[in-house]
């Protein structure tokens, strides 16, 4: 058995949250005030998810960089990689909301979209 | 120059809300005048997401939450002018302004919207102190830095001030590659949300030290080292200081909204908010002249900017169309025990809408429990409700049905306070 | 190997107005520094004031300067296009106790010749600066005392050096000074060069120059100074510059306008060791706090925009140290309060020192004027848009504190010595000057600075140096 301690995020309050832990399976949630708080330990105990948010060059545009994110979310722990894809990688403007900058990030099924309209100059 | 009914200072997300709002209230002749070179205003830098779950029940990245506004005003054909800065404001809403194209110009609306935002308290407004070398950013000009243009400010980072901006760019930072090494925050509460705290700071692993300051900073040419020192009632502790070897601090320690024009054109402040004080139809002490978003207080989440900035354009849309409002009576609206201010800071009975309501919002000075909002009139409570939790960094709403305050002819002032649930 | 007439080590406030004066004859001059610009050093962080000249000690040399100086100051003003205000100056007295030294401050003044100084008791003190502190008794008045912009005094003097001949080294710190043949050979970290005569006005390492060349060794103890700049919301606090008689209550600080319409508070007087440390203390910014409510009354500091220090390059003579000290090297050295006020008059002695050395033919080509960089603001609207229309870069808005525009900026740049870094557009142009300090205008001025000067973004400076403001971009180091 391991206990882990967690921040609720569902509202201000921000309840301690105690998770115990038996493996991969969570036996018991306690601290929270409400249901979101179970529900929000045993999501980021057994499938912690974020949306990753960064910047992609550009050339030829009226920025030198495009905002993207993930399409959708990809777990926690691919954050990193998710970001160190993109090092390399440049578009040409112009470039559009939603456009798909890749297709399919550091193998997590999602595409990573731009954020912004870049015009071209 | 072509004269307009309504001019609107700022096309960030109040300008570009109030903008929309005016023109669905039947306005035509509208401008907005922005002084970037795109609209959105702050918008633009804050690449995050978050946005717009209450506007658009969905979670947008800033500019993202900004094109949907940018296109609502592209389909209304609402005319604007980038590059733009308003010079001057005057008391008979003569707008001076200037911009590349068209040179000096001034117009004479019947009506202006206040929405030019907010700025950040620099270092020197702070004062910490110590050296002044290269280094030493606001959280929002590093975030403009690296996500705007793609560079990095810094490799070694601390940041003092735990405002969501200051979170927010913890992350950033963290995720282009550079060391953030600890949060700093005077106050021993952190103003920022909480999910910005787990998953800007907790998620990297990064420190968060509620009750420190910085108390030096090193560096000739560019930032060394900050010392940082644990506070108590607003001293730093003796033999508390810890050196940070760094190359880089970020502030993010409060925002100050911009109202150097409404100053200037005589537009009555409130000293709480530094924003202007206004009536329940967000309109200064100047006729015809109104403001929303964080120009007016700073806001939480930009949704609420949206929302006032909307009401505004609707008010301003009704000043144009029946001229000023001639009312017998104004009630101001007070605060005490825990209410830092309000929006609205007064009420004129027959300026509301009998079926509707008034939006009042606030912020609480300090980490309240167990306490509920109450709203008097005289002796009289209007409205309660019980909150679990309330916290500075968060704005309080309370939508108050406009028939609790007709229904009290003889009030002469409402209170708004916290009470023992 | 260049051979000059003339080395000037130092562009502060001194060797400027020195170039300036040399500039009138026939010379080769080069001024060498140690920063990327000039005014870097003790001129760039001071008290902005032009002192009457009542308070250096009769019979000084510095006593002396400050009043010609001060004299001068006016038709400078106007030559060289220089923010400068005669604002006149107060030292109030808080304590009848102290009316002795009211009165030996009356009379120092007198044998100093400064004019129209006189003794003002309570009820008229009151009516000139309604701010004054209640238990204030009387003052000493100096209607001639000033106040001027210390950037634009010194850009103007090198501007106006520059042109009418002089040469400008920066990022050129002096390792040597030595004696050859017919002159002298002074080292930098960037190449020698040698000269026939060196006047050494170095400021708070002018000591330093000094004992290269010389076994009468002198030593500079840097005094510092904390300041507040509060916001121009401030404008109109006090009329005067308001001083405090030192006596019980200790020496007080300053209360003065700024030519730019900010107060500024200050200073303390705190000598250290460091030469390059102009960092504040806790202890320095309290000690300001504690004793600006004295002469004066209603202060509010939370209007402060920054606070800063600067160091005085303080001898334990109290008094400037200007003459020929070896053949042909010439120091001007331990230049501190009140060197602002002295430097014209610093600038006539010294050149003429050195003219009575090489014995210089005028310069008929001399221009003493110069334009400063054009305020749009002094416009009227017509003119305003006119010069738009003409160059639309005036019609941008950069610096929306201080409302400077991109042509403001241009124009700082281009000129000789011109600006290279934010600090250089900062103090040329008030740009990121305001009330937010650059918070909104860095990144812009930056870019600016990046495509007027052709070098990358990431070799722009905050004040040269080491002092880079970008130091990579994104996931560069993933």
């Amino acid at each position: 058995m391991k206990t882990v301690n967690l921040t609720c995020i569902g509202c201000p309050l921000g309840c301690p949250l105690t998770v115990e832990m038996d493996g991969a399976e969570v036996k018991s949630v306690t601290g929270n005030t409400c249901k979101n708080g179970d529900k929000y330990a045993r999501k980021e105990m057994t499938n912690p998810t974020r949306i990753v948010t960064s910047t992609v060059r550009v050339s030829g545009g009226h920025l030198p960089v495009v905002c993207v994110k993930t399409a959708t979310d990809v777990p926690k722990g691919k954050m990193f990689e998710c970001v160190k894809a993109l090092r390399d990688i440049e578009v040409s403007a112009p470039v559009s909301i939603g456009q798909v900058i890749v297709p399919d990030i550091a193998g997590t099924g999602v595409p990573v979209i731009a954020t912004k309209n870049i015009r071209s100059v | 120059m072509k004269e307009y009914d309504l001019v609107i200072i700022g096309g960030g997300p109040a300008g570009l809300a109030a903008a929309v709002a005016a023109r669905d209230a039947g306005i035509q002749d509208i401008l907005i005048l922005e002084r970037d070179n795109e609209l959105g205003g702050i918008l633009n830098q804050c690449i995050h997401n978050g946005f717009g779950l209450h506007t658009f029940k969905e979670e947008l990245t800033g500019p993202e939450y900004a094109s949907r506004f940018i296109q609502q005003v592209k389909e209304r054909n609402i005319e604007y002018k980038l590059g733009t800065m308003v010079l001057d404001l005057a008391q008979d809403k003569t707008v001076t302004a200037m911009n590349r194209e068209d040179g000096l110009f001034q117009l004479h609306p019947k009506a202006v919207i206040l929405a030019m935002g907010c700025r950040e308290r620099p270092r020197g407004a702070l004062n910490i102190p110590g050296s002044r070398p290269a280094g030493i950013y606001t959280a929002g000009t590093a975030q403009r830095l690296v996500n705007m243009e793609g560079y990095l400010p810094g490799r070694k980072v601390v940041i003092l001030g735990s405002g969501d901006i200051g979170l927010i760019m913890a992350r950033r930072m963290t995720l282009e590659g550079a060391k953030v090494q600890v949060v700093a925050e005077l106050l021993p509460y952190s103003g920022g949300l909480k999910r910005n705290i787990v998953q800007c700071l907790d998620d990297f692993g990064i420190p968060l030290k509620l009750s420190h300051t910085v108390v030096d900073i090193r560096g000739r040419k560019r930032v060394e080292g900050v010392t940082i020192a644990q506070v108590e009632n607003g001293k730093p502790v003796p033999g508390t200081e810890e050196y940070y070897e760094c190359d880089t601090l970020l502030l993010s320690c409060g925002l100050i909204p911009e109202n150097e024009l409404s100053r200037a054109a005589g537009v009555q402040l409130n000293p709480v908010t530094n924003g202007p004080a206004v009536n329940e139809s967000l309109e200064t002490s100047i006729p015809g002249v109104f403001a929303a978003g964080n120009v007016l207080h700073v806001h939480d989440l930009v949704d609420y900017v949206s929302e006032e900035a909307g009401a505004a354009g609707r008010h301003a849309a009704a000043y144009i169309r029946g001229g000023e409002a001639v009312t017998r009576k104004t009630l101001p609206i007070t605060c005490k025990d825990g209410v830092r201010y309000t929006v609205p800071l007064s009420v004129r009975p027959e300026c509301l809408d009998p079926e509707g309501t008034m939006t009042l919002r606030f912020r609480v000075g300090a980490v309240y429990t167990g306490k509920q909002i109450a709203i008097y009139a005289g002796d009289k409570l209007l409205y309660s409700r019980k909150r679990k939790i309330m916290a500075p960094g968060e704005m309080e709403t309370v939508e108050l049905k406009s028939k609790l305050i007709l229904d009290c002819p003889e009030a002469e002032e409402l209170c708004v306070k916290l009470e023992d649930a | 190997m260049h051979v000059y007439d003339v080395i000037i080590i130092g562009a502060g406030v001194s060797g400027c107005a020195i170039a300036r004066e040399l500039s009138r004859k026939k010379a080769k001059i080069l001024v060498v520094e140690r920063e990327e610009d000039v005014c870097c050093g003790t001129s760039k962080a001071n008290s902005a004031i032009v002192h009457a000249g009542y308070d250096a000690k009769h019979g000084t040399l510095m006593a002396k300067l400050n009043v010609e100086g001060s004299r001068m100051m006016p038709q400078l003003a106007k030559d060289l296009d220089i923010h400068f205000q005669v604002n006149g100056s107060l030292v109030v007295m808080m304590n009848e106790d102290d009316r002795p030294s009211l009165n030996d401050l009356y009379e120092n003044g007198l044998a100093n010749g400064v004019e129209g100084l006189r003794i003002i008791e309570r009820d008229e003190l009151r009516a000139m600066e309604p701010n004054i502190s209640d238990d204030a008794v009387a003052a000493l008045y100096a209607p001639t005392g000033a106040i001027i912009c210390p950037f634009g005094l010194t850009f103007a003097l090198a501007e106006n050096a520059a042109k009418n001949g002089v040469q400008f080294q920066f990022d050129s710190e002096v390792t040597d000074v030595a004696p050859i043949a017919g002159g002298w050979k002074v080292s930098t970290v960037k190449g020698d060069l040698e000269t026939k005569v060196v006047v050494n006005a170095a400021g708070l390492y002018s000591d330093k120059i000094h004992n290269m060349v010389t076994d009468d060794k002198m030593t500079i103890i840097p005094r510092r100074g904390d300041y507040f700049l509060l916001d121009k919301a401030t404008a109109g606090f006090v009329k005067n510059t308001i001083f405090q008689l030192p006596g019980k209550l200790g020496k007080g600080v300053l209360v003065a306008p700024t030519v730019h319409g900010n107060t500024i508070v200050g200073p303390t007087a705190i000598d250290i060791e460091d030469k390059d440390n102009t960092a504040t203390t806790q202890a320095g910014l309290d000690d300001v706090r504690a004793k600006c409510g004295t002469a004066v009354k209603n202060l509010n500091l939370r209007q402060t925009i920054t606070s800063f220090a600067g160091l005085r390059a303080h001898e334990a003579r109290h008094e400037f140290f200007i003459g020929e000290v070896k053949p042909g090297f010439v120091d001007c050295a331990a230049i501190e309060s009140p060197g602002l006020s002295s430097s014209p008059a610093i600038g006539v002695m010294v050149a003429g020192i050195v003219d009575g050395i090489l014995h210089l033919e005028d310069d008929p080509t001399f221009d003493g004027t110069r334009k400063g960089i054009l305020d749009p603001k002094t416009l009227s609207m017509e003119e305003r848009s006119e010069l738009i229309r003409k160059n639309p870069a005036y019609g941008n808005v950069i610096c929306r504190c201080e409302t400077v525009t991109e042509g403001e900026m241009i124009d700082a740049i281009h000129r000789v010595p011109g600006a290279r870094s934010l600090d250089g557009i900062k103090r040329r142009t008030r740009g990121g000057m305001g009330r937010c300090q650059g918070g909104f205008c860095s990144p812009r001025v930056m870019e600016i600075l990046s495509r007027e000067l052709g070098v990358p973004m990431d070799q722009i400076t905050k004040s040269g140096g080491e002092s880079k403001l970008i130091v990579g971009t994104n996931k560069d180091t993933l």
